[in-house]
């Protein structure tokens, strides 16, 4: 087992943890962020590939811990100060960072 | 399209600096062509904003469980397909 | 980071909005909310693109899928076409597929259970099925239905007789769905009531789909 794997590349990661199988209808929150991917998708701002590789470059704690739609959210962020679309310092101070 | 159904393949156990879709888990197993999909655009150069082309052939492989995990615990029949772009395998002579 | 108190260290007034901070979820929507609305000023989406997302999201269900698996019950040829191509299959039957090109159903038989994972991240067919459960997407799920599948089986207390077990890895832009076999003791169902039986675990493969109870199967419809 190649531990030196990203932390997204999950297939046979070792572990003792026993799936939640909690049913858990998607929050307001997550449905605006989904749609908001989405919406940026299609209009071609951003695509799902680029997505799932900003995601991919949460550093690993930070991608264990966070929710699955949080994951999102930094992605797309982080997209679009990458393609200087919003700044950073535009996208910090709305965000109150 | 480079393989055919029951062909036995290789997948490539290289490092690959960024996004791919191969997982890490397959790197290096042998596995065989179980179907050949449609020919999509390459994920490695679209998740850095390139337009993936050109398209690269996607098949599915199937592997023997045992094959890929040394402590399986599973039945000997069991398998694992995969979706696996051609240039992430070799032919096995 | 618990303390919820509105002293600061800092000597000016800000305008730091009192999200109690133990609440991801308030924390997680004024950061959404407040992404779209820099996203909006910056013609990058609008409002209505979102709230048709949201709209779309909300309206898909596993009641799609399991109508394309009471018709493969009942009509031999249209499983071979849902076989050969499940996008077109759901097209003819008036379903939206959802924007992946490529969809695949695979069938269950005497022989072989399938069972559907994306270890890398959380590829789903949502169109046909809703978005995917919450455990679908966990990092022990996505970790074990690989590597120990049957142990994920039994976890969610399905016991597989002597078959192959079947794993895909949703590593590209094809997306499964699996067609569960139909039950014992569905003889002359209609798809209506056939559909009702089939439930999103089993188009997941982690479960077969719903025996008819002991009073339905006595009333044929």
């Amino acid at each position: 087992m190649d531990l030196n794997r990203s932390a997204h590349d999950r297939g046979g990661w070792p572990t003792e943890e026993l799936i939640d199988r909690t049913e858990h209808e998607l929050d307001d929150w997550e449905l605006r962020t989904d749609a908001l991917m989405g919406a940026l998708v299609a209009r071609g701002v951003i695509n799902l590939d680029e997505m799932r590789r900003a995601i991919e470059s949460m550093p690993s704690p930070e991608y264990e811990e966070a929710s699955y739609y949080e994951r999102w959210l930094f992605a797309i962020e982080t997209l679009v100060v990458e393609k200087g679309l919003v700044t950073q310092n535009d996208l910090s101070a709305r965000l109150a960072l | 399209m480079r393989y055919l159904p029951g062909q036995e393949v290789r997948v490539a156990d290289r490092f690959h600096a960024g996004h791919h879709r191969t997982p890490g888990y397959l790197k290096g197993k042998v596995g065989e062509i179980q179907r050949v999909h449609n020919s999509f655009p390459n994920p490695e150069t679209r998740a850095y904003g390139g337009d993936g082309l050109p398209v690269q052939a996607l098949y599915q492989v199937a592997f023997a469980q045992n094959d890929v995990w040394e402590a399986y615990s599973g039945r000997q029949g069991d398998r694992l397909c995969v979706d696996i772009f051609e240039h992430w395998l070799e032919a096995v002579e | 980071m618990t303390d919820n108190e509105h002293s600061h260290p800092h000597g000016h007034d800000h305008q730091f909005p009192h999200v109690p901070i133990t609440d991801e979820g308030a924390a997680a929507g004024r950061r959404v909310r407040l992404l779209e609305d820099l996203l909006v000023e910056h013609g990058l989406v609008s409002r209505d693109e979102v709230r048709q997302g949201i709209d779309w999201l909300v309206s898909r269900s596993p009641a799609d899928g399991a109508r394309l698996v009471a018709r493969a019950w009942v009509d031999p040829e249209f499983k071979q076409r849902l076989l050969a191509d499940a996008r077109e299959a759901a097209l003819e039957l008036g379903l939206d597929p959802g924007p992946s090109p490529v969809v695949v159903a695979v069938e269950n038989t005497e022989d072989v259970h399938h069972m559907v994972v994306c270890t890398l991240c959380s590829c789903y067919p949502k169109a046909l099925l809703g978005p995917p459960p919450e455990w679908y997407k966990s990092l022990p799920y996505r970790s074990r239905a690989v590597s120990d599948p049957r142990g994920v089986l039994a976890e969610f207390g399905l016991d597989l007789p002597d078959v192959e077990l079947r794993v895909l890895d949703s590593t590209a832009d094809i997306r499964y769905l699996v067609i569960p076999r139909r039950p014992e003791g569905t003889e002359g169902w209609n798809e209506e009531k056939l559909a009702s039986l089939v439930t999103r675990d089993s188009m997941i493969g982690v479960a077969n789909a719903a025996a008819p109870s002991a009073s339905a199967s006595s009333a044929r419809s």
